[in-house]
């Protein structure tokens, strides 16, 4: 793969992601506009719920990233151990802390909208348990990637765990499908959708709106770490000289 | 084999281990990690007496009966199988209605019945403007 491993010089790295971090920023920001827009004012509401269905397309895309977020500090952290290229313990880190924001919109939504619908703030129940759970372990991979910077480590301490942390993964997913549980089941499969047309489309707004978004905060902070790194290192050289 | 390939080969093995384990201890956990009892398993497994527990099922339609005082409510919650009575006093939620699904926390009786403490509304995964919904809706409307 050339163009992967071109990517993995951070000058190369740099010069790609200056540019792209506005525009994904701005352009996840518009369709993040429209679809909230178009989410409370264009959509008919749901005929149980009412209008606090509304809140799903805020809800659905933060659980997505969420997860996807950890998919991808997990998929960084196999290529640091791997490949031992610097650069993806760097993506891995800035991943870590707007996955775990997504993650606390998530529940903190789900529990406004389960007040109405349920009846209840929250429940223990498998679904709300396993995303509880995907929060924590952000918040433990965000300690101990500051533990493991500050002693001096490698980096490979914190991406062995986020390797094991994927194990939540497949059971936020199945949790709904095989424990009875008082969330419902999933609502969109990969060819099909049980959610109506004419309340499903702003949903594909905010998501890739909200998607776009977390791709640009990724690389902000994957500068600001790059810029921290290499001030560090002229620090260090000019102690020396 | 390079080392580089040995650590990819190593690190996938470890992430499909990992899933694999997970996916089996939660298949493992069914029974443990239910949310609720399901009116089948109640009559397959005996009653839970004496402790605090769930119930989950739909509402089986035409069977809320309101008593008298205005507070108590009756209901037949079933699961396809079996069915199970259950008597209710206080505040319903806005989505506990026939023909949908619903889970009481409260306690067993000795004949089989529940007596619930308090309700949650279940609902399932569809979501469809008022229109769509069709008759359903119309039921509702002509209620209020």
């Amino acid at each position: 793969m050339p163009s992967l491993h071109a990517l993995a010089n951070p000058a190369r790295f740099l010069a790609i992601a200056r540019p792209a971090t506005p525009l994904l920023t701005c352009a996840g920001l518009l369709l993040l506009g429209i679809g909230c827009w178009a989410g409370l004012t264009q959509t008919p509401p749901d005929y149980l719920q009412g209008d606090s269905v509304r809140i799903l397309y805020i809800h659905v895309p933060a659980a997505w990233l969420g997860m996807g977020g950890w998919s991808g500090l997990a998929a960084s952290s196999i290529a640091f151990l791997v490949w031992r290229h610097p650069l993806a313990a760097v993506a891995a880190r800035a991943i870590a802390l707007p996955g775990a924001v997504f993650a606390a919109v998530c529940l903190v939504t789900g529990s406004i909208w389960g007040r109405p619908t349920w009846g209840t703030w929250w429940q223990w129940d498998g679904r709300l348990t396993s995303m509880l759970l995907l929060f924590f372990v952000y918040c433990g991979y965000m300690a101990l990637a500051r533990a493991d910077a500050e002693r001096g480590g490698d980096g490979r301490i914190p991406a062995l765990y986020g390797i094991a942390g994927t194990a939540l993964l497949p059971i936020i997913r199945y949790s709904v499908i095989w424990w009875n549980t008082l969330h419902q089941g999933p609502s969109i499969g990969l060819t099909r959708s049980t959610i109506a047309g004419s309340i499903l489309w702003p949903l594909g707004f905010t998501m890739s709106g909200f998607t776009l978004l977390f791709a640009g905060i990724v690389l902000m902070r994957m500068r600001a770490a790059l810029a921290r790194l290499r001030s560090e290192a002229r620090m260090r050289r000019m102690a020396r000289s | 084999m390079s080392p580089k390939h040995q650590r990819l080969t190593l690190a996938l093995l470890g992430v499909a281990a990992i899933v694999a384990a997970a996916l089996l201890a939660m298949s493992a956990l069914k029974d443990q990690a239910s949310f609720f009892y399901a009116p089948s398993d109640v009559a397959k497994q005996g009653l839970p007496l004496g402790r605090a527990v769930r119930l989950g099922g739909m509402v089986q339609a035409g069977s809320i009966r309101r008593a008298g005082d205005g507070v108590t409510v009756h209901f037949v919650v079933g699961d396809g199988i079996a069915t199970t009575p259950v008597t209710f006093a206080g505040i319903v939620p806005d989505l506990f209605r026939e023909r949908s699904g619903v889970v009481a926390e409260g306690h067993f009786n000795r004949d089989g019945s529940f007596t619930a403490t308090n309700l949650l509304a279940k609902h399932d995964e569809k979501y469809m403007p008022p229109e769509l919904a069709g008759k359903m809706h119309e039921t509702r409307t002509l209620e209020r």
